[in-house]
This record gives structure tokens, C-alpha cells and sequence, in this order.
């Protein structure tokens, strides 16, 4: 088979992407996770008696643990599949792509296997975050000295 | 009112997100790279700080708000420490998450298997 019509042999056995309907639901799902953050941040609130900030750090770590613990049971990768950005743009992703590697790599063992690959994807995020919080904070540091 | 706009703030994040994600050949990995860089420069210029007041919950969850707290800390100890506190207090506002996420993800990892 030449090339041209293998081409033509994929193309046409690969699925439509139906873009329209992954945006909605990564719209809704994503809503709805903001929705529950609010919710959770008033539930806190009412029920420690803390101050907001303090809310808004138990709901976040909230997040984390239930994004960790789904992707260790198993069923996270599959609603990630379905959701895409909806859940990996919040801090689920985070917390899912930690837990994710250092699952796949355990078996290679606690040093070199779970240790050394469990920032292989979210390394990106603290790395650029640092990278460009540094930069952005010595400009604003800059401009008020100066100013 | 903090509801909806946490409804509609987070969703449109995720919303932005997934248009890029399918229109263009950006990994997921690009994607949230990108995204915490943008969060760290609205907050150099206050613009998140004022998101997060009008938003509430919904700001504070998606990755952009990663940056805006690194940056926040770092500015935060610039105030006291001069400009060795941009060093100082980069993690402040960040590390429960962080120190969080890496406990659960070595418990959890001790006690399940992957699936595939």
C-alpha cells in the first residue's frame, strides 16, 4: 500500500472531534468545580470558624486529596479523559499528575522509580511558576523602589 | 453572586483552556506551564488580587492562581526582607498545597497499585 492511500485509510477511519461538545462539558465541568470550591470555602467558614483565607487553603488542600485518592483508585484517568481540561486546569490536574507518575513508576522502586518521576509532569508547573513569579516580582520590586 | 462568578470564572479558564488544547498541537503539559506564567503576571500588576475579589472560590482554583501565590509570597517578604525576600517567600503561600499533595501522593502510592 503506497503511502497517499494509507493516508487516506487513517484519515478516514479517525474519529470526527466533535470540538464543540469537549469545550462545553470542560466549560461545565470546570464550572462546576469552581462552584463546589465556593461552596466548600462557606461550608469551612461556617463549620471551623476560620477566617477566609484560612477556608480557602482547606479547600484547596480538599481538592488535592480527592484528586489523589480517585487517581489511585483508578477512575480519575477515565473522567480526565472525558472532561480534559475541565479537570486538569484546576488543581485536580496538579494533584492528578503527581499521583499518576508516581503510580506508573513504582514498580521501579522508591528512589529512581517513585522519588526521581513523581514531579515528571508537574515539575513543569512549580519550575515556570518560580521562573516567571521571580521575574514578574523583581519588576514589580523595581518599578515600587524606584517609583 | 460569588456562586455564579466562581461558576463562570473557573469554566471559562477551563473553557480557554480546551479550545487551545484541540486547536492547536499544545499538550496539556504546555498548557498549564503557560497558564501559571500568565497567572504570575496578572498578579504583578494586581489584576488577579482583583479577580479574587469579585470571584472568590472559583480564582482560587484553577492553576493560574498557582502563580499569583508565588508571586504574592514573594512580594509579601519583599516588603520586609528587601530583595533577598523574593527568594525568601516564594513558597509561603504555595507549600501547603504543595507539601499536600506530595503526603497524599506517597500514601496513597504506599497503599495502591497502577491500573491500566
Amino acid at each position: 500500500m503506497t503511502n497517499k492511500k494509507y493516508e487516506a485509510l487513517v484519515n478516514k477511519h479517525t474519529p470526527k472531534e466533535n470540538k464543540f461538545k469537549y469545550a462545553l462539558t470542560a466549560f461545565l465541568v470546570g464550572g462546576s468545580l469552581g462552584l463546589l470550591g465556593e461552596t466548600l470555602i462557606r461550608v469551612y467558614i461556617m463549620i471551623f470558624n476560620v477566617s477566609r483565607n484560612d477556608a480557602s487553603t482547606y479547600m484547596i488542600i480538599t481538592f488535592i486529596f480527592l484528586a489523589s485518592l480517585f487517581t489511585a483508585l483508578g477512575f480519575f484517568d477515565k473522567l480526565v479523559a472525558k472532561a480534559k481540561a475541565g479537570l486538569l486546569i484546576p488543581i485536580t490536574g496538579f494533584a492528578h499528575s503527581m499521583t499518576s507518575a508516581a503510580l506508573d513508576y513504582k514498580n521501579e522502586g522508591p528512589i529512581y522509580g517513585i522519588g526521581s518521576n513523581v514531579f515528571k509532569l508537574a515539575g513543569s508547573v512549580i519550575f515556570y511558576g518560580v521562573v516567571s513569579a521571580w521575574f514578574f516580582a523583581l519588576i514589580r520590586y523595581l518599578w515600587e523602589v524606584l517609583a | 453572586m460569588y456562586f455564579i462568578n466562581s461558576f463562570l470564572f473557573c469554566g471559562l479558564i477551563c473553557l480557554i483552556a480546551e479550545l487551545i488544547l484541540d486547536n492547536t498541537k499544545l499538550t496539556p503539559g504546555h498548557i498549564t506551564a503557560i497558564f501559571v506564567c500568565i497567572g504570575s503576571a496578572l498578579d504583578a500588576f494586581g489584576i488577579y488580587d482583583y479577580f479574587i475579589a469579585r470571584v472568590g472560590g472559583g480564582a482560587l482554583l484553577p492553576i493560574t492562581s498557582f502563580g499569583h501565590s508565588l508571586i504574592h509570597g514573594a512580594l509579601l517578604a519583599a516588603e520586609s526582607n528587601g530583595i533577598v525576600g523574593l527568594l525568601i517567600g516564594m513558597f509561603d503561600l504555595t507549600a501547603a498545597g504543595i507539601t499536600a499533595a506530595i503526603i497524599f501522593t506517597f500514601i496513597f502510592t504506599l497503599i495502591f497499585k497502577a491500573r491500566d
